[in-house]
């Protein structure tokens, strides 16, 4: 077995508010966006089923929270993002991307409308970049609008799964079933309190949790004891990639980056042209008119090879395009990849070749999501 | 955890050398540190394995590790049972778990391995 490569020392990685917790529970501690987080408790493929059948129980304290306030806050946030804050009802979010003028993707995030302006989640290793070029663009548009990193001091807690919403009723007064999907509500949890969020990156129903970071360690405590007789178990970033995967969820730094546009990645649903003005619209708008050069595509291996990141596809020999993540599904028990191919490549049943250690391995084009999860039960 | 009779490669395999045959495979410390392994590609019958070359590779969920041989010889043997079954890697590495035999091309190599004991140090950092 070959040596894994060199990575930063843990001691100089920062710490989540529940880093001692997860050493304790024994969890295997990986450097990601600067943080050391758990990547495994027990096994990728246990946690992974945990989120299928029962609950698991992520810590996503890491990730990025920004807010906007103030009596132009919507004016910024329309102008910032490509899809449109305008149409949220309090209490909604919607999943949406920071695009540069040239239509390139600076961040995949959710926006909250909550009470006091729009909370704006992004991820961990576009922290930096994102609140940058969200101050730039309130100095250039001289936006009323104020801008605040929160991500420091507050923690993100991720009950997902078939019963998490059993396990929540079960320490709030909160009344979930009024809690759509993709909106949230401000309440305790456990006696903390909580913007309680029915999102997640996950494939299943699910929450997020918010809280003062100060309060994450009694939280997490509160959700592991009363989720224990529920099937939850403890879940690290291992499962979270295969289970995100599976649901044909695209990866910042995988499936997204800046030289890929929405259109590419098959989110051009999101892009709300007749919004007005924004950041990236005339670019964009070029792209949605000749449409995309290259397509994300889901792929399902006809045999036993795994296609990874950055494994070359191949279309009759020719080398068309490139894998963006891979794996084993571990629910569908199938060889599950995405990758970009030429737009005129891309078609639902068609045929390509991923190139696993110098051999051709065959791949069929699927529709995505690989995995979608059972409707709840009626009544 | 390291059974005695076994000798190991700085690697993470292991060698059971029995007379002119040799049978190896990954250790425990292996197996745990790569998490939940999902694919085994195993050499062919007949192939020829050189000492500490790359003679295939295993997947756990997450990532592709190389995998080296701890001694060189002709490979008799693979366990096709890693085919349907390559969880045996973390369940029984030292014992279902085999990977391979193969009919030593030096016998003396084994000399340049290390005992249990030797293994248990290196991997206790």
């Amino acid at each position: 077995m070959s040596e894994a490569p060199a990575a930063p020392p843990l001691a100089a990685l920062r710490h989540t508010p529940l880093h001692d917790v997860h050493v304790q529970l024994g969890a295997r501690m990986v450097p990601f966006a600067g943080y050391a987080m758990p990547v495994q408790y027990t096994s990728i493929l246990d946690e992974h089923r945990a989120v299928r059948s029962a609950i698991g129980l992520f810590d996503l304290s890491h990730m990025g929270e920004v807010q906007v306030s103030g009596p132009e806050a919507l004016a910024f946030m329309r102008y910032s993002v490509v899809s449109d804050p305008g149409t949220l009802e309090p209490g909604q979010a919607q999943y949406s991307m920071l695009c540069t003028e040239q239509g390139g993707i600076i961040d995949d995030l959710i926006v909250y409308r909550v009470e006091d302006g729009y909370l704006i989640v992004c991820n961990a290793s576009n922290r930096e970049s994102v609140v940058a070029h969200l101050q730039e663009l309130q100095r250039r548009g001289d936006f009323d609008a104020s801008l605040e990193d929160r991500s420091d001091r507050t923690a993100l807690l991720a009950p997902q799964g078939p019963r998490a919403a059993e396990l929540l009723a079960s320490l709030t007064d909160l009344d979930l079933t009024v809690l759509a999907n993709y909106h949230s509500m401000r309440g305790t949890v456990a006696g903390v309190d909580c913007l309680v969020a029915r999102t997640g990156y996950t494939g299943e129903d699910g929450f997020e949790l918010f809280c003062d970071a100060r309060r994450a360690v009694g939280l997490w405590h509160a959700l592991t004891v009363a989720g224990s007789g529920l099937g939850l178990r403890p879940c690290g970033l291992g499962s979270r990639d295969t289970l995100r995967l599976e649901a044909g969820m695209p990866l910042y730094g995988n499936e997204l980056d800046l030289t890929v546009n929405p259109y590419e990645a098959n989110l051009g649903r999101v892009v709300k042209m007749e919004k007005g003005e924004f950041v990236g619209r005339a670019a964009l708008s070029a792209v949605q008119q000749t449409g995309p050069r290259r397509r994300l595509v889901g792929l399902v291996m006809r045999d036993s090879a795994i296609a990874r990141h950055g494994y070359p596809v191949r279309v009759a020999g020719d080398l068309v395009g490139v894998v963006t993540s891979g794996t084993l599904s571990p629910t569908l028990d199938e060889r599950i990849a995405m990758a970009y191919l030429p737009a005129g490549e891309a078609s639902i049943g068609g045929e390509v070749q991923v190139v696993v250690r110098e051999q051709p391995h065959p791949a069929e084009q699927v529709k995505l999501p690989f995995y979608r999860r059972p409707k709840p039960d009626a009544g | 955890m390291f059974p005695d009779d076994l000798r190991y490669s700085r690697e993470h395999e292991w060698v059971r050398v029995d007379g002119p045959t040799g049978t190896i495979g990954i250790t425990s410390f292996a197996a745990n540190e790569l998490g939940d392994i999902v694919f085994v590609e195993l050499p062919a019958v007949g192939a020829s394995l050189k000492q500490f070359a790359a003679f295939g590779v295993v997947e756990s969920v997450k990532a592709v590790s190389d995998l080296f041989a701890p001694i060189s010889g002709e490979v008799t043997e693979v366990n096709t049972g890693l085919n349907a079954n390559p969880e045996l890697l973390n369940t029984d590495p030292f014992g279902a778990g085999w990977i391979l035999r193969l009919s030593l091309a030096n016998a003396d190599e084994v000399d340049g391995l290390l005992d249990a004991a030797a293994y248990r140090e290196l991997t206790a950092g």
